[in-house]
């Protein structure tokens, strides 16, 4: 007997993956519905893609939203790849307990209490709310979701190659970039995939942490779901579903291949020598 | 750059940052449920300033007041709030259990070259938006929605049901939010199994159900604490959900902060809410923290 797969299993794996997809397959299909009711099927249109690029306040919630994903991913992953070293490689340092735990903490944290924290240091410094606290927040609680993924692939790391590059004279910083770094490199470009992910999906966070000509497209969404389904508003989720989707097939997909590349060039290297 | 260098930028420059931006943020907001509201901006009075000196300190530290925290026990709204978004994550986390259960299990059994493209399918959702997947849903739940058009078209029902904004619709977010956190690590735990084990109770004579109830599911049960752990801790917290799906009488602690502080801007009150349900959820979390360093010692 091998490990059977039977009927009840096969079962259980389609109705799970059925609730999964159908809702989002739902808004997905009534976003391309011709009628202004959300849930009355009247024919094939696209109008509703037109009506919400032709809707000035979504689109500039869409540029917003984009920008600070962009430049908290970015800042994110260069401060949690320094944490992910720090708790892979620093193992005795004063403090290592306190900063492992504010890693880790974030990570299961309510958004209602990070989010209102961060508010009340920004007005306790008396900073002004807006897209540069937005970023702030988002570049903090993202951090330590890169921190944990490039830790994940530090821990795994052939330390030896880093300490030939040093003993041939090169500095930690060209060790770092020239051999650490590429080896990383999958899990650094996932971690950034993922903040870049939060940052455009998160709501409450945001909610808090802007202020006036600072709006994200969630906000947005979330204003506007409060007054009922729309059919653009279904047309704007298709568009982000659609995006992220392709944007995470694509990146796992070449990250695969750049794996598979590497462990081939690894046997071919055992070989030869 | 020298080595001892390099190596105190890349510790300070993390560590100062979560120092201002995540654990200064705690310390406010306990000082704050500390403070009496005020009609300002910023809505509260500061029971000290920073600019006092050693003198400031001290007369703060007597004018400290816990009437917030006081508050929050008088008035049943809170402790009702705290007690239900206790209940409905339990619940949640329960029926997601009980739907990622058999999911995973299937996921594990499956024919081996199948198994990662059922790993990306279950990822997949967790990528995309909480809110759009959320908000899918008001579609589906309404009085007018897809579910009622279904149900009375196949004559089940005879009249829509009232199912969006209530109780009901809550679980169902929460349970369709948090399934991918409930089925990753089940699946992590129970594709590791050893399966001889259940082909040599299978000689043995034990039926498929007493095989799992003696093995599979005992082996399973880290996997089911992780997942549990992971759905129940947010959940409590939860603000989204309950605001889209949940009705007026649905009590969730996140939604009462979040009208606190929006809405009546008591920024005090809110802040002794939130410290109050960090106490909630340190058990939990340090649980949690647990077991999950326990497993990182068993995978050594």
């Amino acid at each position: 007997m091998t490990r059977a797969w039977n009927g009840f299993n096969i079962t259980s794996v389609v109705l799970g993956f059925a609730f999964l997809y159908i809702p989002i397959v739902l808004l997905i299909v009534y976003s391309f519905n011709a009628s202004k009711l959300v849930t009355v099927w009247a024919g094939f249109s696209t109008k509703w893609y037109a009506e919400a690029f032709a809707n000035e306040a979504l689109v500039n919630a869409g540029w917003v939203t984009l920008r600070v994903a962009f430049i908290s991913a970015t800042v994110a992953t260069v401060l949690g790849t320094m944490a992910a070293m720090v708790l892979t490689r620093l193992t005795r340092f004063r403090g290592r307990f306190l900063f492992s735990g504010m890693i880790y903490a974030p990570l299961v944290m309510p958004e209602v209490i990070t989010g209102l924290s961060l508010l009340l240091l920004f007005v306790s410094i008396g900073m002004d709310r807006g897209i540069t606290t937005v970023i702030l927040a988002h570049i903090t609680f993202s951090m330590c979701f890169v921190a944990v993924v490039v830790q994940a692939r530090l821990a795994g790391f052939d330390r030896s190659l880093e300490e030939a590059a040093l003993d041939l004279g090169a500095t930690p910083a060209k060790a770092f970039f020239t051999v650490t770094l590429p080896l990383i490199a999958p899990a650094v470009f996932a971690g950034w995939m993922l903040a870049f992910t939060l940052s455009l999906d998160d709501l409450v966070i945001a909610q808090f942490n802007s202020g006036p000509g600072a709006t994200t497209l969630p906000m947005k969404i979330f204003s506007q779901v409060r007054l009922g389904v729309t059919p653009e508003i279904n047309a704007v989720c298709t568009i982000l579903v659609a995006a992220v989707a392709l944007g995470v097939i694509v990146a796992s997909l070449s990250i695969k291949r750049q794996e598979v590349r590497r462990q081939r060039a690894e046997q071919l290297a055992q070989q030869t020598s | 750059m020298s080595r001892a260098i390099t190596n105190r930028v890349i510790v300070w420059l993390p560590y100062i940052w979560l120092l201002i931006f995540f654990l200064a943020p705690f310390v406010l907001v306990g000082k704050i449920s500390l403070s009496e509201p005020a009609i300002a901006q910023p809505p509260y009075r500061p029971t000290f300033d920073w600019a006092d000196g050693v003198a400031g300190w001290w007369g703060a530290l007597k004018a400290f007041s816990i009437a917030n925290y006081t508050f929050l026990t008088e008035d049943a709204l809170y402790w009702k709030s705290y007690l239900s978004s206790l209940q409905i994550a339990a619940i949640a986390t329960l029926i997601t259990l009980a739907i990622g259960y058999p999911l995973a299990l299937g996921m594990a059994r499956a024919p081996r070259s199948l198994r990662p493209v059922l790993l990306m399918l279950v990822i997949l959702p967790f990528w995309t938006s909480f809110l759009i997947r959320v908000y899918a849903w008001i579609g589906i739940l309404k009085k007018e929605g897809l579910l009622n058009q279904l149900l009375l078209s196949l004559g089940l029902i005879s009249e829509p049901l009232t199912l969006l904004n209530t109780n009901i619709a809550v679980y169902i977010g929460i349970v369709y939010s948090y399934l991918p956190f409930m089925v990753l690590p089940l699946y992590a735990n129970l594709e590791k199994q050893d399966h001889t084990l259940l082909e040599a109770a299978a000689d043995l004579g034990a039926s498929r159900i007493k095989a799992f109830w003696t093995i599979t599911w005992p082996l399973s049960l880290p996997g089911v604490i992780a997942g549990s752990f992971l759905v129940f801790i947010p959940a409590v917290g939860e603000f989204v959900i309950p605001s889209l799906l949940g009705g007026s009488d649905t009590l969730m602690i996140g939604r009462v902060m979040y009208d606190e502080f929006f809405q009546n801007r008591d920024w005090p009150v809110s802040s002794a809410v939130a410290i109050v349900l960090l106490m909630i959820l340190i058990v939990p979390i340090m649980l949690f923290q647990r077991s999950e360093a326990r497993a990182r010692e068993q995978a050594k």
